[in-house]
C-alpha cells in the first residue's frame, strides 16, 4: 500500500473529477471534491514524511516498466513540498469555494466547475510527480485547459478575452516546450529526465541543445509569467472568478516555476544552464526590472484584484531572481518564497474574495470602511498583507531575508538595495489597501454588510495563521529548501 | 547537406508561417487556425526525426527488420489529441466572446474594453453577469 | 505544395476558405506522415485535422461570421520580427542535426530498440505503436484521455449542452448550409450509403488496433464523424434525438473511469498502476486484455467528447 502512494496521490483527484461531473448536484460534488482534496493533503503529508531528510527518494514505475522505457514517477523533497503546496492550498480554497460560487453560477453548472477545479489540481500534481519530459507536456496541457475554463467563467465579459489571450500565449508556450523536448530527444533518444541528465552533457556544444534550451526558457517563462512575458497574467487574475484567483495565484505559476527549476538544474545541468548559456545574466536584470516595474504599477491600481495581480508579477520576480543568483541562499529563498508566497497570495485573494462576496465589487472605493463591517476578514487580510511586505515574524520575512543574504553573498550591494526599495513599494500598495479598508468611510449602500459565512472565514484565517506560523518555524520551508538547494547546486 | 536537412527547413518555414498567423491576425478564429498550423508543423518535425531510410511502418511482420522509430509516433498521437482539445476550447471561448461583444476582431474588443475601464474608474459600477 | 497552402492561408481574409485550406493542409500533412512510415499518425491526422477540427471550425464560423478585416499596417512588423528570430534559432539548430533518415542517429539507438525487438514478446501486439502507446507509455495515454475530458468539461461549462439559451440575439441567420443540405437528395442517398459501412469500419478500427494501424482514438473520431455527417444532412435535432446530449455527457467520464479501472485493478492485484501483466495468470493475456479495455475506454471518451463538442458548438447557431 505504502509504495503505491505516488499513484494514489494523483489518482484521487483525477478520478474524483469524472465522478464529480456525473453528479448533477452541486452540493454533493462539492462535498466529494472537498473530502478528496483533504485526503490528498494527507497523502502529500505522508509522502513528505517518507522523503524527509533527503536521500530516500521514491521512484514509482508506471505500468511496471522500468525507465527509460516506461514512465517513471519520482518523489524527492522538492517534489513533496510542492505537492503539499498544491494540495493544501487547493483544499483550503476548495473549502471556501461553495459559498463563493453560489452567487455566480447556477446549481447545475457548479459540479462541472468543481470538476475543472479538480482536474486542474490533479494535473498540477501530475506535473510535479512525473520524471518524464514528455509527460510534463501532457499534464501541462490538462492544467492549462482547465485553467482557461476556470478563468473564462468569470462574471465580467473581459474574463473571456483574458482567457482567450492566455490560451493563445499558453499554447505557444507549451508548443515551444514541446519543441525543446523534441530537440532533447533527438540528441539522446530518451525522454526520462534522469536519463536525459546523464546523456546531455556530452552534447553540450551541440547547437540543437542550445536551441532546445532557448525554446524551453521562453516557453516556461510564458507559463510562469516572468517579466516581460507576464502580459496575460494581470487580466487573467483580475477577471477570473473570485476564489479561483486564489487557487491559480497559489499554484499554477508556482508549479511552472518548479518545472523550470527541475529542468534547468536537473536535466540541463547547472554548468550548462548558467555557465554556457548564461541564464543568470538574463534572469537577474529581467527579474529586477520585473520587480520594480510591477510593484510600481501595483501602486497605481484602483482595482484591488488587479493590484494584487501586479504584485504577483513582482513576487514572481523575487523567485526567479533567487534562481538567477545561483548560490545557496538565493536558491533557498526561491524555494521558500515559492511556498510562502503561494500561501500569502492565496490567502489575500481569498480574503478579498470574501469581501467581494459581500460588496460585489473589487474597486477600492467600494471596499472602503470594510474593516468596520467585516472586521474578521479584514483582520486576516491585514495579517497576510503584512506577511507579504516581509515584516519580521511573518513568513514573508524569511524568504526576503534569504534573498537579500544571497545577493550580499554575491557582493551585489545594489541588488540588495533594490530589493529593500521594492519592499518599501510593497508597503505602499498594501498600506494603501489597508488604509482604505480601515480609515475611509464606508459608502452608503455597503454600510450594513454582514461578516462573511464561516466556510469562507475559517480558510482565510488558516492562511493567516499559517503565515505567522511559518514565520517562526522554518523547518518545513527554509530548512527543507536549504537541503534541496544544496542538492541542486551540488548535482552538477 | 541540402537533402539531409531539407525536410527540417520546410518544417521551420511552416512553423513560422503558423506563428505569424497567430500573432498578426486580428480575428480570433484565424488565430486558432494559425495555432493549428504551428502545432501540425511541430508534429511533422517529430515524425521526420523518427524516419529511418529504407524502414517501414513499425508493425511487426516476418521478413522485415528495419522499422522507423515508433516512439515519436506515439508522442505525436498524444500531441494531436492535445491539439484538437485546445482547438475546441479555443473555439468555444471565441463563440462566447462573440456573444458577449458582438465581434471577434481583437482591435474592436480592446477598444470596447478600454471604454469599459474608463467608465469603471470614474464611477465604480458593478457589472453583473447575465448568466 | 504544402508551403503554398500555408501562405495562401496567411493571405486569406475569407475565413471559410481559410478553414477549407486548413483541412487541406491537414490532409497533405497526413500524406507526409504516411510517407514517413507513421501510419497511425497519418490516420489520426486525417481523422482529426481534416475531419473533426474542420467541422468544429465550420460550426464556430457559422456563429461568428466569415470574414476577417485587414489590420493596420504597423501591427505586422512586430510579429514578423519575432517570427524571423525564432525561425533563425531553429535553422541555426538544424545544422547540428543528424541528417534526415540516418539509421544511426542517437534517437534510434537508446530506447527505441527495445520496443522494436522485444515488444512482440513482452507485450504482444504486432503494431508496435499500439504497444508503446497503451503499455509502455500507458500513463501518457491516460493523461491524453484526461486532456480530452478536460476540454469537454470546458466546452460544456462555457457553452452548455442540450439546453438551448433564449434571448441571445444574433444578427445574421446562420447555418443556412444545413438547411439547404436537407433538400439535396443525392447527398442524402450517398450519406445513407456511407453511414453504415463507416460505423462498421470504426468498430473494426477499434478492435484491430493491435494488428494494424488504428485503435481507440482513431475509432472514436471516425465514429464521431459519422454522427457529424448525419447531423449535417438530416439536421442537428434528429441527431440529438439519436444521442441525447444529456445522457451522452456521462460517457466521457465513463470512458475515463474504465481506463482507470484497469489501472486500479492492476494495483489491487499487486502490480503498479496500469501494469496489465498481473491482471491474468499469463502476463501475455493480461497485456492483451488490458490493452483492449483501455482502448475501448479511449474510444468511448473520444467519440462522446467529439459529438458533445459538436452539438454544443452547432446548437448555438440554430
Amino acid at each position: 500500500m505504502i509504495e503505491q502512494l505516488p499513484a494514489i496521490q494523483l489518482l484521487l483527484t483525477l478520478l474524483a473529477a469524472p465522478i464529480c461531473s456525473m453528479l448533477r448536484n452541486g452540493d454533493q460534488s462539492w462535498r466529494l471534491a472537498t473530502i478528496v482534496s483533504w485526503a490528498s493533503v494527507a497523502i502529500a503529508g505522508a509522502l513528505l514524511h517518507q522523503v524527509w531528510g533527503g536521500g530516500n527518494d521514491i521512484s514509482y514505475h508506471m505500468g511496471g516498466w522500468p525507465p527509460p522505457w516506461g514512465i517513471e514517477v519520482v518523489v524527492d523533497e522538492l517534489t513533496a513540498i510542492v505537492l503539499l503546496l498544491v494540495t493544501l492550498f487547493g483544499a483550503l480554497v476548495m473549502t471556501a469555494l461553495r459559498e463563493s460560487l453560489s452567487t455566480i453560477m447556477r446549481h447545475q453548472r457548479q459540479s462541472l466547475y468543481y470538476t475543472s477545479f479538480l482536474l486542474c489540481m490533479a494535473s498540477l500534481i501530475g506535473i510535479t510527480l512525473t520524471g518524464d519530459a514528455f509527460n510534463v507536456f501532457v499534464f501541462l496541457e490538462i492544467s492549462s485547459l482547465a485553467t482557461y475554463t476556470l478563468i473564462a467563467r468569470g462574471r465580467d465579459r473581459r474574463a473571456l478575452t483574458a482567457a482567450f489571450r492566455y490560451l493563445i500565449m499558453g499554447t505557444i508556450g507549451a508548443t515551444f516546450i514541446l519543441i525543446a523536448i523534441g530537440f532533447m530527444y533527438m540528441l539522446t533518444g530518451t525522454l526520462n529526465m534522469a536519463d536525459l541528465a546523464e546523456r546531455l552533457p556530452e552534447h553540450r556544444d551541440s547547437r540543437v541543445l542550445h536551441a532546445s534550451f532557448a525554446f524551453f526558457t521562453v516557453g516556461i517563462a510564458l507559463k510562469i509569467a516572468l517579466f516581460p512575458l507576464h502580459y496575460w497574467l494581470p487580466n487573467a487574475y483580475t477577471y477570473a472568478p473570485k476564489a479561483t484567483t486564489a487557487f491559480l495565484a497559489a499554484t499554477a505559476t508556482k508549479v511552472s516555476l518548479y518545472v523550470m527549476i527541475r529542468f534547468v538544474f536537473d536535466v540541463y545541468g547547472v554548468e550548462f544552464s548558467f555557465q554556457q548559456m548564461q541564464l543568470g545574466t538574463l534572469l537577474v536584470p529581467l527579474s529586477l526590472a520585473g520587480i520594480l516595474i510591477a510593484s510600481l504599477t501595483a501602486i497605481f491600481q484602483s482595482d484591488a484584484k488587479r493590484l494584487l495581480a501586479w504584485s504577483s508579477v513582482a513576487q514572481l520576480g523575487y523567485m526567479s531572481l533567487g534562481v538567477g543568483l545561483l548560490n545557496l541562499n538565493g536558491l533557498t529563498a526561491s524555494i521558500t518564497h515559492m511556498f510562502n508566497h503561494a500561501m500569502m497570495k492565496a490567502g489575500l485573494f481569498l480574503a478579498l474574495a470574501t469581501m467581494i462576496y459581500r460588496v460585489q465589487s473589487s474597486q477600492l472605493t467600494s471596499l472602503a470602511g470594510i474593516g468596520r463591517t467585516m472586521p474578521l476578514t479584514t483582520g486576516a487580510f491585514t495579517v497576510l498583507g503584512i506577511g507579504l511586505i516581509g515584516v519580521p515574524f511573518t513568513a514573508g520575512f524569511i524568504s526576503k531575508w534569504y534573498l537579500i543574504t544571497g545577493a550580499l553573498d554575491k557582493g551585489w550591494l545594489p541588488v540588495a538595495v533594490l530589493l529593500i526599495i521594492s519592499s518599501l513599494m510593497a508597503i505602499v500598495y498594501i498600506g494603501k489597501m489597508i488604509d482604505v479598508m480601515y480609515f475611509k468611510p464606508a459608502p452608503e449602500e455597503f454600510s450594513n454588510v454582514r461578516e462573511a459565512p464561516m466556510s469562507m472565514l475559517i480558510p482565510c484565517w488558516i492562511f493567516a495563521l499559517l503565515t505567522l506560523y511559518f514565520g517562526l518555524d522554518t523547518r518545513i520551508t527554509a530548512g527543507l529548501a536549504g537541503r534541496v538547494a544544496a542538492n541542486l547546486l551540488g548535482a552538477s | 547537406m541540402f537533402t539531409g536537412l531539407f525536410n527540417y527547413w520546410i518544417v521551420v518555414i511552416l512553423m513560422m508561417a503558423g506563428l505569424y498567423i497567430v500573432m498578426s491576425s486580428g480575428h480570433l478564429v484565424k488565430k486558432i487556425i494559425g495555432l493549428n498550423i504551428f502545432q501540425t508543423s511541430v508534429f511533422i518535425f517529430f515524425i521526420s526525426m523518427g524516419k529511418v531510410s529504407g524502414g517501414t511502418a513499425p508493425i511487426l511482420k516476418d521478413g522485415i527488420s528495419v522499422f522507423s522509430n515508433p516512439l515519436p509516433h506515439v508522442l505525436i498521437l498524444t500531441a494531436i489529441v492535445v491539439g484538437v482539445a485546445t482547438t475546441a476550447l479555443g473555439l468555444a471561448i471565441s463563440v462566447r466572446i462573440y456573444e458577449a461583444y458582438g465581434t471577434v476582431e481583437e482591435d474592436e474588443i480592446s477598444e470596447m474594453d478600454k471604454e469599459n475601464r474608463q467608465r469603471e474608474t470614474s464611477v465604480s459600477t458593478v457589472v453583473l453577469d447575465k448568466q | 505544395m504544402i508551403v503554398a497552402t500555408v501562405f495562401i492561408i496567411v493571405k486569406l481574409d475569407r475565413l471559410m476558405t481559410a478553414v477549407m485550406m486548413m483541412g487541406f493542409f491537414s490532409l497533405l500533412s497526413s500524406c507526409i506522415f504516411m510517407i514517413l512510415d507513421a501510419v497511425d499518425v497519418a490516420f489520426t491526422e486525417a481523422a482529426v485535422g481534416a475531419g473533426a477540427s474542420t467541422i468544429f471550425f465550420l460550426a464556430a464560423l457559422a456563429i461568428v461570421g466569415r470574414t476577417s478585416k485587414k489590420r493596420k499596417k504597423e501591427k505586422t512588423l512586430m510579429p514578423l520580427a519575432v517570427v524571423i528570430c525564432t525561425g533563425a534559432v531553429l535553422i541555426y539548430a538544424t545544422f547540428d542535426m543528424p541528417y534526415f533518415g540516418t539509421a544511426d542517429a542517437p534517437i534510434h539507438q537508446h530506447v527505441a530498440p527495445r520496443y522494436l525487438q522485444e515488444s512482440g514478446d513482452e507485450v504482444g501486439p504486432p503494431n508496435i505503436v499500439t504497444s508503446v502507446l497503451a503499455s509502455y507509455r500507458g500513463y501518457d495515454t491516460f493523461g491524453e484521455a484526461g486532456v480530452v475530458f478536460t476540454a469537454f468539461i470546458g466546452v460544456l461549462l462555457l457553452l452548455g449542452a442540450g439546453t438551448r439559451k433564449s434571448g441571445l440575439e444574433r444578427p445574421d441567420p446562420p447555418n443556412a448550409k444545413v438547411e439547404s443540405m436537407r433538400q439535396k437528395i443525392v447527398l442524402r442517398e450517398v450519406a445513407d450509403l456511407l453511414i453504415a459501412p463507416v460505423l462498421i469500419f470504426s468498430l473494426y478500427v477499434q478492435w484491430h488496433g493491435d494488428y494494424g494501424p488504428g485503435g481507440g482514438f482513431q475509432a472514436g473520431v471516425i465514429f464521431a464523424s459519422v454522427i457529424f455527417l448525419y447531423a449535417l444532412i438530416y439536421g442537428i435535432v434528429p441527431a440529438q434525438q439519436l444521442f441525447p446530449p444529456r445522457k451522452l455527457a456521462y460517457f466521457p467520464a465513463l470512458g475515463l473511469l474504465l481506463y482507470a479501472a484497469v489501472g486500479l485493478a492492476s494495483m489491487a492485484m499487486g502490480g503498479n498502476f496500469l501494469d496489465y501483466s498481473v491482471l491474468m495468470p499469463d502476463p501475455h493475456d493480461g497485456q492483451h486484455y488490458g490493452i483492449l479495455i483501455i482502448e475501448l475506454g479511449i474510444g468511448i471518451t473520444v467519440a462522446a467528447v467529439m459529438i458533445n463538442i459538436f452539438f454544443s458548438l452547432s446548437e448555438r447557431s440554430l
